[in-house]
């Protein structure tokens, strides 16, 4: 009786472990599986030299892999082999090495290319001062004026459970930075305390914030949207809770949204605060 | 009176006391090993507590500073606690043994240089229980952040400093060893591949120990002393920090995976009944891969903000080692082609670390590409590659050879079908573990968090799956040890039909000295 009690209580276990592995399909979960395309020209570029060397990583994984496991059927002492004893052949060992090194030239050309244009940060449309602090971001507007902080938008309740998830659950902030597409915007970057890294996988790359140091990178961003990200660097005990979310609007719109904001700092307001 | 000495020389002698006195490199190889497996639980427990908080997004058990103080731990306590005292505690049994001396070189620095490290972790492990808890900066210990660590701070600062010198001293006592205790007619290029691969180890230890040393004086210094090397309110840079720290710490990770390549290079000829195949040019590898381990330190940097022609450098000298590299695994695969293969335990973990190793180097490969790293960095898909070459690669390797050399130690086989179990667990459930975090680390899951977005959890659930069945299977691992120490079918002296070298020219289990008179190696 006693086995059997614990029997179906292990059934209710193991029905509640599948429970919560099944509750993908709401946020598609299992499809979180590879780089995101991205948003701007920098981005697909990216995505485009990852595939590629994970393309040539998988033709090469096959070639090796299959060899093993040829010798593995092949050779077993089970089916009668017996060891021939070969153990050196330089011109093998030239091949191996030449033939490898010119795949990482192959590698090593359009990876170049594509590094020059991401550091190139000359001639920008507009600049925007990024300051990362335990835990939140500060963003200023270098030529427009306007600055302000951007925090965690997620209730305490839902990190601690006590509410249902919202689906954009640590990606929601009081003030998103909100930037104009097709222009090119860069990015300037500092901390106030430790080091931070301010990422948005879909703006193709990330930098680090550092202490006494301005970084720059840049981004254009070609669709409007709202796009996500988080700090990336450990910097304590908020790291979790410091997200990024950048709004791309079309140049008008951006245009409206930055006199609204100019109005509402003159008249005092400089937090008016806009929920995800 | 000779007779007397003569019989004190031929037998340990009994007690607790033999462990804290010996000089011998066998019990020495011993309390090397059993450390490491303690060590290795406790960092496994960690990552149990880790992984079961990323279970779900939310926080269920821990608090956020709690789980950056068990990441840190986990670290450090794996690398300078697991992995290193187990190579230390492997080259120990199997150096004199596999060149024909007697004992270690310097056996009473060899004894000290052990007796440090129970001292170093347990200063570490006490910082868990001091005001403010352990370390929560990672184990890279950045600055600013790491300076803001409570009392733990000093603690960790002086048991990093025991760590480097009991690892200094051992490295000094293998190298004097290899060098001057050859047996007669062992030239260098007839040694064994594992002593080897630790000659030149060694070397990489002497070399970077010292400059972990100086980096972390000086984060000692800057928060006592009001220096300010890392400071830049001081004119100092938090850069500069990572720079020094990884000059050591990409050395560090071969220090970790050159005496694997040395095992598998045993084992894998062994149950292939044939020789090695390209001796030669697995030792200029490893020599070439050593080097190069030195001009690479700052592809862990890449988002730092370095100029261009740095990223460009550091981005081509990476992917160049991935040639030696590979020349290691194509000779690998040659020594198993049209050999005559079996599938004990130890060859079962050589074939599994080929595989697994080289998916870690090609994930290696990718987070070189300095464009793509801009993404990769600091994510899971880190998280995954170093897992993959530390666990599947250095890790399997360990077990690997402890399995090859058991019956040598203990006299005894150990249970071969539990064995061959150990094995499909472990294999098995690390991927379960480690392959998913590939997939979380793409899709924008950065590192060292206890709470995520939505979208990650899937996959995250999957891992924490996994990690409770690799950690669990590695109880069994203890279990058939404890069991082969025991008693088990007795063991010939070459244990294996196809092993080659002066280990199995030995009784099993090797007599408490061995060697007292050089054999000769023609
Ligand atoms: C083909 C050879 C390899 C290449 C090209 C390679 C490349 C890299 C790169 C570029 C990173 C930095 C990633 C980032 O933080 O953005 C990295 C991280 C790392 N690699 Fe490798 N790697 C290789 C093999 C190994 C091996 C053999 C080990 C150790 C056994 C290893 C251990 C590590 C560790 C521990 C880290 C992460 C350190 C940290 O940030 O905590 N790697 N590797
Ligand atoms: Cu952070
Ligand atoms: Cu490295």
């Amino acid at each position: 009786m006693s086995t059997l009690r614990l029997r179906s209580r292990a059934g209710v276990v193991l029905a509640g472990v599948i429970g919560l592995l099944a509750n993908g399909p709401a946020h598609a979960g299992w499809g979180a599986l590879n780089m995101p395309e991205g948003v701007t020209p920098i981005s697909s570029e990216v995505f485009d030299l990852h595939m590629l060397i994970l393309w040539i990583c998988v033709i090469i994984g096959i070639v090796v892999f299959g060899i093993m496991i040829y010798s593995i059927v092949q050779f077993r002492k089970s089916k009668g082999a017996s060891a021939s004893h070969f153990h050196e052949s330089t011109a093998v060992e030239i091949t191996w090495t030449i033939i490898p090194f010119l795949i990482l030239v192959g590698m090593a050309i359009p990876s170049t290319a594509t590094l020059i244009t991401m550091e190139d940060t000359s001639d920008p449309d507009l600049t925007v001062k990024i300051t990362g602090y335990q835990w939140k971001w500060h963003y200023d507007y270098m030529d427009q004026e306007i600055d302000f902080y951007s925090n965690l938008a997620t209730p305490t309740e839902e990190i601690n459970g006590r509410a249902q998830k919202d689906p954009n659950y640590l990606r929601q902030v009081d003030n998103r930075l909100v930037v104009p597409t097709n222009r090119k915007i860069r990015f300037l970057l500092t901390s106030e305390d430790v080091i931070h890294a301010w990422w948005v996988p879909d703006l193709g790359m990330k930098k680090d914030a550092i202490p006494g140091f301005v970084n720059e990178m840049w981004a254009e961003i070609e669709e409007p949207g709202v796009y996500r990200g988080q700090c990336a660097e450990l910097c304590g005990r908020g790291h979790a809770y410091m997200p990024v979310v950048v709004e791309a609007k079309p140049p008008r719109e951006y245009q409206q949204w930055l006199e609204s904001r100019q109005a509402a700092r003159s008249e005092g307001d400089p937090q008016m605060a806009k929920k995800d | 009176m000779s007779e007397a000495v003569g019989h004190e020389h031929h037998g340990p002698p009994s007690g607790l006391l033999r462990w804290v006195f010996t000089t011998n490199h066998k019990d020495i190889g011993t309390l090397y090993l059993v450390t490491s497996f303690l060590m290795f639980l406790i960092g496994g427990v960690m990552a149990l507590l880790i992984r079961s908080e990323l279970f779900q997004p939310g926080l269920q058990l821990v608090d956020p500073h709690f789980f950056n103080q068990m990441t840190t731990m986990h670290g450090l306590i794996m690398i300078f606690g697991a992995i290193m005292p187990a190579f230390v505690g492997l080259a120990n049994w199997q150096v004199p043994l596999m060149v024909g001396a007697p004992d270690m070189a310097l056996p009473r620095m060899n004894n000290l240089s052990f007796w440090i490290l129970p001292f170093a972790f347990l200063l570490l492990v006490s910082t868990l229980f001091v005001s403010g808890g352990a370390p929560a900066s990672g184990w890279t210990i950045y600055p600013p952040l790491v300076l803001q660590t409570g009392d733990a701070f000093p603690l960790l600062i002086l048991s990093i400093h025991l760590m480097g010198l009991s690892s200094i001293m051992g490295a000094i006592n293998i190298i004097a060893t290899i060098l001057n205790l050859r047996a007669p007619g062992m030239t260098l290029m007839k040694m064994p591949l594992f002593v080897w691969t630790w000659l030149i180890t060694a070397f990489l230890l002497i070399a970077v120990m010292p400059v972990l040393a100086g980096a972390v004086t000086m984060l000692l210094t800057d928060k006592f002393f009001g220096t300010s090397f890392f400071n830049p309110a001081g004119g100092g840079d938090p850069v500069l920090y990572q720079h020094i720290f990884w000059f050591f710490g990409h050395p560090e990770v071969y220090i970790m995976i050159l005496p694997a390549f040395g095992i598998i290079s045993q084992i894998l000829p062994t149950f292939s009944r044939k020789p090695l195949f390209g001796y030669t040019s697995m030792v200029y590898a490893t020599a070439s891969i050593a080097f190069l381990s030195f001009i690479v330190w700052a592809h862990h940097m890449f988002t730092v903000g370095m100029p261009l022609a740095g990223e460009l450098f550091f981005m081509y000298a990476t992917m160049l080692i991935a040639v030696p590299t590979g020349v290691k695994v194509f000779n690998w695969v040659a020594t198993m082609w049209r050999g005559s293969l079996t599938f004990e335990t130890p060859m079962l973990f050589a074939i599994a670390f080929v595989v697994l190793f080289t998916i870690g180097g090609f994930s290696g490969l990718m987070l070189a590409i300095v464009p793509a790293d801009f993404q990769y960095h600091d994510t899971y898909f880190v998280v995954a590659h170093f897992h993959y070459v530390l666990v599947p690669g250095a890790l399997f390797a360990i077990i690997g050879a402890v399995y090859y050399w058991l019956p040598k130690w203990t006299g005894h086989m150990y249970d071969e079908k539990l064995g061959q179990w150990h094995f499909w667990l472990s294999t098995i459930f690390v991927n379960v573990l480690f392959f998913p975090q590939h997939f979380v680390g793409l899709a924008g899951m950065p590192r060292r968090i206890p709470d995520y977005a939505l979208q990650f959890t899937e996959w995250n659930q999957v891992s924490t799956v996994g990690a409770f069945g690799f950690g669990f299977s590695q109880l069994l691992f203890g279990y058939i040890v404890w069991k082969a120490i025991r008693g088990g079918q007795q063991a010939q002296d070459r244990v294996w039909e196809g092993a080659d070298g002066l280990e199995w020219e030995v009784p099993s289990p090797a007599p408490y000295h061995t060697f007292e008179t050089a054999p000769e190696v023609k």
